[in-house]
């Protein structure tokens, strides 16, 4: 009798979850002119307007630019810590871990104006480097975390044993730890990659004039009215965070399969 | 000998780039922006360096930062409990489900991959003047005209509600998932009924997630500034709109640092007082 209400409250609490991203996803197929019900139609040429809107792929080339090199600077540097901290007994390393997530603990508007009033007093104006220092800044934690608990699965003793048999400690990292690590390196990076394209609260301090990125572009369109092309994007964007990711995963799990059987 | 000193050299030499980063991107600036709000803005646009208490005068006595100030601890507040209240039952479910937990998961680890700016807006699309809830409405001609639903604090409130409550859950599930279920099938059988299990002994033990859960729900949604522009009105605006202002539209830096110390000293009160009663490990298990 509880379960059937835990139940029941379960499923409206996931209808409210995803109903209002799934009306995004239907109105993106609108054939009216209107971004609003009723639907007259379904058309994809919400699709086609999108893909010839020069100040929209604009915005979604700087994205994924910012996105990927926040992915590999972020990761570089959090793989490199994590290593430290789950393969060396370091002292003070409690302090070192809060230290290194601190960046979650500010409130991204503070670490916002923070970042741009000092890099502003160092001469360095709103630009694209301001916009890569912070996001690699507030992507690092979470490619720390996300990295150091897939780490310290990996056992130390296949290192040693490939040691043992005469390879050097450069040719073990690169032939036996590095392609273990990699599954962790890679999700450590798509983490970083898509936090990165999805900010809005620091990328709105830190972006210089005329500069967008996808989520800054969507926000200035909505001060006019939603368009129909407001919601082609959101389901551009949908697909990408979510379905490349999922198709990653499902891929990975298909070749795992294949060499493990 | 030597093979021992770079044996201890290594950690640190791993460690020092991401250390780097953010002490320089991080701590200092935190520290620079203590000064700055010392300094002075000057009718010439530039600010007069030097130790003045104007902006800190301005911004701990005015009524209208209290007032916001205060407003955005009661949205946060309201916020969180709404979480806690619609999230517990669902990560409950999800943990003690018999069905497919990793599916379960996967659907509520989904928002978090879907854009934050997506989930704001589609509200327009279900609330707003030709949204899905009038139009339902006037098709069923329960009303002719639609309803303005939009742009109030409630609108707010349901955005914020919209974005956190993943944190909520995952949090919440996480420490209910650590619980042995057997210790209520124990307490059952000494007597206690299903209900009294629960609050007795299941509900306690998952106290710490939601508290992590909470924390989390009430400094990311006291922090926000783009759910008031996109789902208030215009007189809906959170104190971090208020940096937002002081800084970008009337470049008043040395105000902008004062009110953004101001949130930070708030909120970082908040984290350390959790910090002090449960630790920081509770919060990593459900961020990681």
């Amino acid at each position: 009798m509880g379960w059937f209400f835990i139940r029941l409250w379960a499923l409206l609490v996931y209808l409210f979850m995803f109903l209002p991203v799934a009306v995004v996803v239907l109105l993106s197929f609108n054939a009216s002119q209107f971004g609003s019900f009723p639907m007259t139609g379904l058309s994809f040429r919400w699709f086609v307007e999108l893909w010839q809107n020069d100040a929209i792929l604009r915005a979604f080339q700087t994205s994924m630019i910012l996105g990927g090199l926040t992915a590999l600077i972020s990761t570089t540097l959090g793989v490199l810590a994590s290593l430290a901290l789950v393969r060396y007994r370091v002292p003070g390393a409690n302090l070192i871990s809060t230290m290194l997530i601190a960046p979650i603990l500010v409130p991204e508007v503070v670490l916002a104006v923070a970042l741009l009033l000092f890099l502003n007093f160092l001469s360095i104006n709103k630009s694209f480097a301001l916009l890569l220092f912070g996001h690699v800044i507030f992507t690092l934690p979470f490619v720390v975390l996300v990295v150091q608990a897939r780490l310290v699965s990996i056992r130390r003793d296949i290192e040693e044993a490939a040691m043992s048999l005469g390879a050097s400690p450069v040719q073990t990292f690169f032939e036996v730890t590095l392609p273990l690590m990699l599954p962790a390196v890679l999700a450590g990076g798509l983490f970083a990659f898509t936090i990165s394209f999805d900010d809005i609260t620091g990328t709105l301090f830190w972006k210089p004039g005329g500069v967008e990125t996808v989520p800054t572009q969507i926000f200035a369109m909505l001060r006019n009215s939603i368009s129909p092309e407001i919601n082609a994007l959101g389901t551009v964007m949908i697909v990408l965070t979510v379905g490349l990711p999922l198709l990653g995963a499902a891929i990975a799990r298909q070749l795992a399969r294949k060499s493990g059987g | 000998m030597s093979v021992e000193r770079r044996e201890a050299r290594q950690p640190w030499i791993l460690l020092s780039p991401a250390m780097a980063a953010i002490t320089l991107l991080l701590f200092v600036p935190l520290i620079f922006i203590v000064v700055y709000s010392f300094w002075l803005r000057t009718a010439t646009g530039a600010d007069q360096a030097g130790f003045y208490l104007n902006n800190w005068n301005e911004a701990l006595t005015d009524p209208f930062y209290r007032d916001i100030l205060l407003n955005t601890l009661k949205i946060a507040a309201i916020t969180t409990i709404v979480c806690a209240l619609m999230g517990y039952p669902a990560a409950y479910f999800i943990a003690r489900s018999r069905g497919n937990k990793a599916i379960l998961l996967l659907l509520l680890m989904l928002p978090f991959w879907i854009s934050y700016i997506i989930r704001t807006m589609s509200w327009i699309n279900i609330l707003g003047v030709s949204g899905a809830v009038n139009s339902i409405l006037i098709w069923l001609g329960i009303i002719d005209e639609p309803l303005q639903m939009l742009y109030n604090e409630t609108t707010v409130i349901l955005g914020l509600v919209h974005f956190l409550l993943p944190f909520m859950i995952l949090n919440v599930f996480v420490s209910l998932d650590g619980i042995d279920e057997t210790l209520e099938d124990a307490a059952n059988s000494l007597g206690a009924t299903k209900w009294q299990g629960f609050l007795e002994v299941t509900l306690p033990l998952s106290l710490p997630g939601l508290a992590a859960g909470g924390l989390l729900c009430f400094v990311l949604g006291a922090g926000t500034y783009i759910t008031p522009l996109v789902l208030g009105g215009s007189t809906d605006a959170m104190f971090a709109n208020l940096v937002f202002e002081a800084i970008i539209t009337q470049l008043n830096w040395p105000l902008g640092s004062a009110l953004s110390l101001m949130l930070l000293a708030v909120l970082g009160a908040l984290v350390l007082i959790y910090n002090r009663y449960l630790g920081m490990a509770q919060l990593m298990k459900g961020l990681g």
